[in-house]
């Protein structure tokens, strides 16, 4: 992790615009696709559910945008981040495909 | 490898903490300002007089008028802010036969009169500011005050994770020892304040949560409304079938309030006269901790109880109990004050955390006194941001006074006085050496708040004697809180001038801090 501290001080600029980039827009994406999983997959209802699944959205995306400052490898990051929504996005068209939506 | 990631957290602190501490200093100013929107409203309505009703007479008197004023209506409602709210809002739907310019809405004052005030946007004005901002779009200007509340919770988690001696700056707090002293402040007021700071910013985001995050409905409804009717239901007028008197609204309120044990918000009449109409009593905003209210829909004829809605479950439990929090509209006294104390700390959090940002990089300066480009906007953008707001809103309560009382488009003067107010101050930052900028700003804004009591006393009957010797405890309190409020600054401008002065300030700019170093 001591490379994200000489990155970010040191001011390369490309690692950090990449650190942003995947910090907030890849991120936003990423957590509603999360999002959307815990909101078909929390008990209560399709409502409670919804409700439930936004109120942690939050917590996701802060929790994301910190790792992506944290981590020591740009490229792992992204390839972490990206995996981590295609699954969950692909998981989200599954279950939407076979339960419906109200 | 722990101090590799505190290290970044601290990176990731203070860049989050700059970009976005201006905006964020605007939203804590004009948020924490509405914890006392109602009482900062009935200031600017010196007109109104608050005349203490119990709930069902008041709601009765409403209905009275509207019946009086608007017979041929399609629906009508009476909202209540609350017990401590000076008057009643009044809308309603015209009927068919009502010309297309006639008259939508009115205030009725607490004896159920029309009140015939100045017409102002009132303490609603810095509430709405706070997050739909002014002069720009609300949809767009919402994204951007999440993006700064988003910014805010990462800055908080990452403060957190820097912070090594967590307990002990609880009690540490030492002044006037320059950097030290703002790096005190913004850890006394961040640390000690930490549970407020950290609630008031993830509620914030939760009270706008579906605009931000709109991908936990979609993933189960299909059509948004479709949650949002089930979620916030809204019964809407049916065809009129033919007349019939409407029955007494009072006892429908009383059982309403029985039932409950909370007070009422709000009374919707749907074809008021009509054979279908019906009455929807809510919750009052300050009912319940939950912002979420309770309704009852009665049959307008017979007065027969129809439905009850009764927001259950964890989840909506959870978020309209978040959102109240986060308002704090049910706080009264004691509460509310210490709500406000804390809104205090999280603007003297930012504020000095943004002074903090120039005072650690003006000691590392090659050439204190021709510092480079970055650090000159950071500097002005400071006075423009952390002075200019509070100047704006002591103009925007003097326009209150000042402004011809008749007119049209009053309201929308009193808000372009307080940015004109506020843009000069960015101005001026601009064009005056920054140490010389910071004590005028503040000595201007000091000056604009202690005239407010004075103008007031002298364009209207209720000065502060006479509030004090009424008894009259909110307008007491607004212009005693002015005359503290300019205390505060003037002493803040009385610190940065000596700072400025002294003859160790050459020595101490060098070393350790800003002329300003201990201006607020």
């Amino acid at each position: 992790m001591s490379r994200a501290v000489d990155i970010l001080h040191g001011g390369r600029w490309r690692d950090i615009a990449a650190r942003v980039l995947a910090a907030v827009p890849l991120n936003y994406a990423v957590t509603s696709a999360l999002t959307m999983l815990i909101a078909r997959l929390l008990p209560g209802g399709a409502q409670q559910a919804s409700v439930g699944a936004t109120l942690m959205s939050f917590l996701i995306f802060a929790g994301l945008a910190m790792t992506a400052f944290a981590v020591r490898s740009v490229s792992r990051l992204w390839a972490g981040l990206i995996a981590t929504g295609v699954i969950a996005a692909l998981a989200d068209w599954y279950l939407i495909a076979w339960g419906g939506r109200l | 490898m722990k101090n590799g990631f505190r290290q970044s957290m601290a990176w990731l602190h203070t860049w989050t903490g700059l970009l976005l501490g201006w905006l964020l200093f605007a939203i804590f100013v004009t948020g924490t300002s509405s914890y006392f929107q109602e009482e900062i409203t009935a200031w600017m309505t010196p007109e109104i007089r608050s005349v203490p009703a119990d709930g069902p007479t008041r709601f009765a008197a409403a209905t009275r008028w509207l019946e009086r004023e608007v017979p041929g209506a399609s629906e009508w409602s009476v909202y209540s802010a609350g017990k401590r709210a000076a008057g009643l809002q009044l809308y309603w739907v015209n009927g068919p036969d009502a010309p297309a310019d006639a008259p939508t809405d009115a205030r009725l004052d607490g004896a159920g009169r029309k009140a015939d005030a100045r017409e102002t946007a009132g303490g609603d004005f810095l509430y709405r500011f706070h997050y739909n901002l002014h002069y720009i779009n609300w949809y767009w200007a919402r994204w951007i005050v999440g993006i700064a509340a988003m910014a805010m919770l990462v800055a908080i988690f990452s403060g957190i994770v820097t912070h090594k001696k967590i307990i002990a700056d609880f009690f540490l707090l030492r002044l006037g020892k320059g950097q030290r002293s703002w790096l005190d402040a913004h850890n006394a007021s961040s640390v000690l304040f930490l549970p407020f700071i950290l609630m008031i910013t993830y509620t914030g985001l939760v009270s706008l949560a579906t605009h931000y995050m709109p991908w936990g409905i979609a993933a189960n409804y299909a059509n948004e409304e479709k949650f949002f009717e089930a979620t916030f239901p809204w019964p809407v007028p049916a065809e009129k079938v033919g007349s019939a008197p409407l029955i007494a609204v009072a006892p429908l309120v009383e059982h309403a309030e029985r039932t409950w044990g909370a007070g009422t918000g709000s009374v919707r009449i749907l074809n008021p006269g009509d054979r279908t109409a019906q009455v929807i009593v809510s919750t009052a905003p300050d009912a319940s901790m939950s912002v979420r209210p309770r309704s009852m829909t009665f049959d307008g004829v017979t007065g027969k109880l129809i439905s009850a809605h009764n927001p259950s479950g964890a989840a909506t439990a959870t978020e309209g109990t978040m959102i109240g929090l986060h308002a704090g509209r049910f706080a009264s006294g004691v509460l509310r004050t210490l709500y406000f104390l804390s809104g205090v700390a999280g603007c003297v959090m930012v504020a000095s955390g943004l002074i903090l940002w120039t005072v650690k990089r003006r000691a590392k300066l090659p050439d204190p006194d021709r510092p480079h480009f970055g650090f000159r906007l950071v500097e002005k953008l400071n006075i423009g941001a952390i002075g200019g707001l509070p100047l704006g809103m002591a103009v925007y309560f003097l326009a209150n006074r000042l402004l011809p009382v008749e007119g049209a488009g009053r309201s929308d003067r009193e808000i372009a006085a307080l940015f004109i107010a506020w843009g000069g101050v960015f101005v001026w930052a601009a064009v005056r050496p920054s140490a010389r900028a910071w004590i005028e700003v503040l000595a201007v804004t000091a000056a604009a708040f202690a005239l407010v009591p004075v103008v007031s006393a002298l364009t209207t009957d209720r000065s502060l004697i006479a509030s004090l010797a009424n008894g009259d405890m909110v307008f007491a309190g607004f212009d005693l809180s002015m005359l503290l409020v300019a205390a505060g600054f003037g002493r803040a401008a009385a610190k940065a001038k000596r700072r400025a002065t002294s003859p160790k300030a050459g020595v101490r700019k060098r070393t350790a801090g800003s002329p300003v170093t201990e201006a607020a």
